[in-house]
């Protein structure tokens, strides 16, 4: 049994399964929207908190709260389950592919034997969409892959039984109901506010300020822990940045094409100009990526590259800051 | 970044016959969802990250085979978790699940628990008894 089901490529996986859920719906929704109508971009740097045992750094809010927002904004109700029994969740997933509705899973990352090992790790925040079911394969959606795939009962429990922090427990979510006719106006210029509020937010370790604190960090690290620790840290920076969803750069960049939409949508100039603001804003994160790997590549150890990088990022703090007022103001 | 910047390097997602979405400025300033094979800076991050969780595994590897602490921990590494995770797939608290590291603890373990090990790391119970590495 297959659903009928566009499955459409995305750069992020949440966003990706939103747009293709509410597209089956019959809403048409670029993924650029949906991320900033769920006020996608954020920062937030957790130090007592170890992942994958160096300090845990967010460039995107929890999961599920993009697509929680933008649903409230939009006036979509969304279905959301969790399951302690196994059993119980597969018989709900069954039950809804033979009631016709295509539906979001949360799963983890670690068991998904289609991604490649360089991708694999314990996060248990992916998204996906199930279509179908053929011979006790699940039909999936996967919306980072640009093709479907299949999964059997046994790996699709084991993924959306996945443990650790954020376990998943079954979750899934599907749209029941979506408004005709909906104006964005609103949407978008609450969506806006709500980023650079949680940009410029007052607290040391979220938005600008907790980048200013992780450039500080960068520096602290190479003397006290030592060049290794320092290093491995740093990937994982970059690594948050740049893999796990697309973080730092790439979502500068998805947010600048929803400042294009938005700014075309209310007739903004402004919002446009803002637009091509961030693009540069986004070039420049992917230029201490670029930064960051010589650190591995040429092997060069001195304090002067953890000086550069620190710097770079604090001058990304100050550039977004600014920006961010400047947006705030245009809506 | 423009549209004919979107870098298509050599990644592990190309060696996979996939791609990643990204978006990018097309010639008349518009953005656009461009498909790329891979980033050259993002690859060796990657590869520096698997470097430092294989050194992690043969330091495991090594402390095991030198009797300082018990096959759990070798096999933790090897499927890239760490001690929440682990505890969190044992159903226990931390604290418990690190006291498994001690060969003499380890040794005085049920084989009900030493199933449940083998199951989570999808390796049978002799493996995990005899370990030979």
């Amino acid at each position: 049994m297959q659903l009928d089901f566009n499955h459409q490529q995305s750069a992020h996986c949440e966003n990706g399964a939103i747009v293709n859920l509410l597209n089956n719906k019959g809403f048409k929704i670029t993924e650029p929207m949906a991320f900033g109508l769920g006020s996608g971009l954020f920062f937030v740097y957790l130090p007592f908190l170890k992942v994958n045992h160096a300090p845990a750094v967010s460039y995107r809010p929890l999961p599920g709260v993009i697509f929680n927002r933008m649903a409230k904004r939009l006036g979509i109700k969304v279905k959301r389950f969790k399951f302690s029994n196994p059993a119980k969740a597969q018989q709900k997933l069954d039950e809804n592919l033979k009631n016709n509705i295509p539906t979001g899973l949360v799963v983890g990352v670690y068991h998904l034997n289609y991604f490649p090992d360089e991708y694999r790790f314990h996060f248990n925040a992916h998204n996906i969409v199930v279509f179908g079911k053929e011979e006790n394969r699940y039909l999936i959606s996967d919306p980072v892959l640009d093709y479907t795939v299949s999964l059997t009962e046994e790996e699709l429990e084991k993924v959306r039984y996945a443990k650790g922090a954020l376990a998943p427990k079954g979750h899934l979510y599907y749209p029941i109901a979506v408004p005709q006719n909906i104006d964005l106006t609103n949407a978008i210029k609450k969506a806006i506010k709500k980023t650079c509020n949680d940009m410029l937010a007052p607290m040391p370790i979220v938005g600008v300020k907790g980048m200013r604190m992780v450039a500080k960090a960068i520096l602290k690290w190479h003397k006290k822990l030592g060049v290794a620790k320092a290093n491995y840290n740093l990937v994982n920076l970059v690594r948050m940045q740049e893999e796990i969803g697309t973080g730092g750069g790439g979502f500068r960049f998805i947010y600048a094409a929803f400042l294009q939409e938005a700014g075309e949508y209310l007739n903004n100039a402004q919002l446009m100009q803002l637009s091509k603001e961030m693009a540069l804003i986004g070039d420049k994160w992917r230029d201490f990526a670029v930064e960051a790997s010589r650190v591995y590549k040429k092997r060069s150890n001195t304090e002067n590259v953890y000086q550069v990088l620190s710097n770079r990022l604090m001058e990304l703090a100050d550039l977004e800051e600014t920006f961010f007022k400047k947006l705030k103001k245009a809506v | 970044m423009k549209k004919n910047e979107v870098p298509q390097d050599d990644s592990p997602l190309k060696k996979h016959k996939s791609n990643e979405l990204v978006y990018a400025i097309d010639d008349d300033g518009k953005f656009v969802s461009v498909q790329s094979s891979g980033w050259e800076p993002k690859t060796i991050i990657q590869n520096q990250n698997l470097e430092v969780l294989n050194q992690r595994v043969q330091e495991a590897l090594n402390d095991v085979t030198s009797g300082k602490v018990s096959p759990i921990v070798y096999y933790m590494e090897l499927n890239r978790m760490d001690w929440q995770t682990l505890a969190a797939y044992m159903e226990q608290w931390t604290f418990f699940v690190k006291r498994h590291a001690k060969p003499s603890v380890f040794n005085k373990l049920s084989t009900r628990k030493l199933q449940k090990y083998a199951d989570i790391f999808g390796i049978s119970i002799d493996e995990l008894r005899n370990f030979k590495g």
